[in-house]
């Protein structure tokens, strides 16, 4: 039992109606549609992107912010980020955050998505719209609810903890680096499962009844159905979910921002996307903070590779 | 094709453009349930609920605490019920902050929509319907820039925008956004007019439709659903959107919300709880109305829209 006769109906091929009646007006309409998306992605994405190579490439502080000229160092910034330790640190501390959300992120919100379609229809509309509601709201509110509830003097989650005996009166949930990334994975988290859980509860309508049915009779349990029905029948939609998880989570930057304004330790807390604005801006090293988003730029090229090559792939058939 | 199917706005955005083929609409349809005990059926219920209590917690503790006394917000017993007063909201709305940075969000949101829609759906149009040369290399760079991420970007963007003299312009950050959100757009839509048979525009143009008519009568209604799903997420990226805002908009007056909500919350006499929550509260709900509309009208969408056979 494979997958490949399951899989959803593709959109068809982009017809070749062009080619049967071209007259001379359709040679160049395809290229006329396309020229403004082109114009702006080229001037707002593309002319900041080669800026960022070359300011990586250059010598740029607060000095030559003010108009001094920013001489061509080669690769002398990306030495001294690769030599930083610190660096490291950070770059370890981004993709093990990362690895957790995502892990949780997508296997809390399959879960859920199999448990919408298991519960009485009025607590699944009422779970799928409370999901709406914590989609739908803005990461800069839902961080500061986050952070409002474990605030250390009047948080709702203090007072619990202390009502249930243990002694957390005044505890500061920011201070140390662990705890602050519980917190910042709870947030990250909650944030992520509302559209996990929609997408597959989704994917999961679309699994043939007959199939499962066909199985149930040849005596698969549950856990067979799982593993040989519906998984691989998901599986283009999970890998999917994962790259964008891992994409949106390697480069996390409000919800650590918020907390580290909020009274977290910048210096223990920071992920890759939070460090590069901080050497820019902060320190005003706008030469090193560029090499190191260049790195980031590269690494989640590398990360999400095979989703791209995947999609490039479908594009060809 | 798999994109399309996860397009953005949840629930609603599985079948549409797949919505061509008979079975798999029949497949959603009948929602096959699996078998199991009482017992099993009574524990997922009751997992359910806790689950809907445990995710809900957060929203409902916003609201709860916007609507609080300051004594009772820091007393030292929390109040569950939000029946305290409507003081926080008055304090909101007689800051100017905020109903500039509301000014300020509304019209950088709207002309992101607007600019979003109409780029990506020539793009979409050109992608789905003709072949051309450079198709290829065009739908692989959409693909690549999806990936950058943005956070990278906001040093020479901001060198970029000063040097064309649009810091602190509600157009320029518009700008800045249409780009971030016109790959996505662009990619979705493709698959909305691709679900479209073409059948149907050849035979307008038989009955000597120009190629336009045929688009705008027989294509456009059919991908209203495509629309509404990409105005959503362009919609929802702009509202949100904190760190271009931040760094693009120093001036106070130029704030957008979620900058605004920050600072608010930043405040030095030490944060006003009750005030950011209000705050929170009424960031929030134009887009959470935003998403209940859409619903809506996107199954009617489907609904009549839907191309048979």
């Amino acid at each position: 039992m494979t997958a490949q006769p399951l899989s959803p109906p593709r959109v068809p091929p982009a017809p070749v109606v062009a080619r049967r009646r071209r007259h001379r007006g359709t040679v160049i309409l395809p290229y006329a549609l396309i020229a403004p998306a082109i114009l702006v992605l080229g001037l707002v994405l593309g002319y900041p992107l080669v800026k960022l190579v070359l300011l990586s490439l250059q010598k740029f502080g607060l000095a030559q912010q003010f108009g001094t000229p920013a001489p061509f160092v080669g690769f002398d910034n990306y030495q001294q980020i690769l030599t930083d330790p610190e660096l490291y640190t950070v770059l370890v501390r981004t993709l093990a955050f990362c690895a957790v959300t995502v892990v949780l992120t997508m296997a809390l919100g399959s879960l859920l998505a199999l448990l919408a379609q298991r519960i009485h229809r009025f607590i699944r509309v009422t779970l799928l719209t409370m999901l709406l509601l914590v989609w739908a709201m803005p990461p800069v509110s839902s961080t500061v609810v986050w952070q409002w509830m474990f605030d250390s003097q009047y948080g709702v989650v203090n007072w619990l903890l202390t009502k249930l005996g243990a002694d957390f009166q005044d505890h500061s949930w920011l201070d140390t680096q662990f705890s602050f990334f519980t917190v910042a994975t709870l947030v990250v988290v909650w944030m992520g499962i509302p559209f996990v859980t929609f997408t597959v509860f989704a994917g999961l309508t679309q699994v043939p009844v007959e199939v499962l049915e066909a199985a149930q009779l040849d005596g698969a349990n549950g856990f067979q159905r799982m593993r040989h029905v519906i998984v691989p029948f998901l599986k283009p939609v999970l890998l999917i979910l994962t790259t964008l998880s891992v994409l949106w989570n390697f480069q996390i930057f409000n919800q650590i921002y918020v907390l580290q304004r909020a009274g977290g330790i910048s210096r223990d807390t920071n992920l890759l996307g939070v460090y590069a604005y901080q050497v820019s801006i902060g320190q005003n090293r706008f030469d090193v903070g560029g090499a190191i988003a260049v790195v980031m730029v590269l690494l989640t090229l590398l990360l999400t590779g095979v989703y791209l090559r995947q999609m490039a792939k479908q594009e060809d058939q | 094709m798999t994109t399309e199917s996860i397009s953005p706005p949840g629930r609603t955005a599985a079948p549409a453009p797949e919505s061509s083929s008979a079975a798999s609409v029949r497949a959603s349809r009948a929602s096959w349930r699996p078998g199991g005990t009482r017992a099993g059926a009574i524990a997922a219920n009751v997992t359910g609920v806790l689950v809907i209590v445990l995710m809900a917690f957060p929203v409902y503790w916003m609201v709860n605490t916007s609507f609080q006394r300051g004594i009772d917000i820091t007393g030292p017993h929390p109040k569950f019920l939000p029946l305290g007063t409507l003081d926080n909201y008055r304090k909101v709305f007689h800051q100017g902050a905020f109903l500039d940075a509301m000014r300020n969000s509304l019209a950088v949101t709207l002309m992101t929509v607007v600019a979003a829609l109409f780029l990506a759906l020539l793009a979409a149009v050109a992608l789905a319907r003709f072949r051309f040369r450079g198709r290829g290399s065009f739908i692989v760079a959409v693909l690549v820039i999806q990936m950058v991420p943005l956070s990278a970007l906001i040093i020479p963007l901001f060198k970029v925008m000063d040097s064309w003299q649009l810091i602190n312009s509600v157009f320029g950050l518009a700008l800045v956004y249409l780009v971030f959100v016109l790959p996505f757009t662009i990619w979705t839509l493709r698959g909305f007019v691709a679900g479209v048979p073409v059948e149907l525009e050849e035979a307008a143009m038989v009955d000597g439709c120009s190629r336009f008519r045929a688009f705008r009568s027989i294509t456009f209604p059919l991908m209203a659903p495509g629309l509404i799903a990409t105005g959503t997420f362009a919609f929802i990226q702009a509202w949100n959107e904190f760190l271009f805002a931040l760094v693009l908009m120093n001036r106070p007056a130029k704030q957008t919300l979620p900058v605004w909500l920050q600072t608010f919350n930043e405040g030095a006499k030490g944060t006003d709880w009750g005030g950011v929550m209000a705050g929170s509260t009424l960031i929030s709900i134009p887009v959470i109305i935003f998403f209940l509309v859409v619903q809506s009208r996107m199954s009617e969408g489907l609904m009549a829209g839907a191309v048979k056979g």
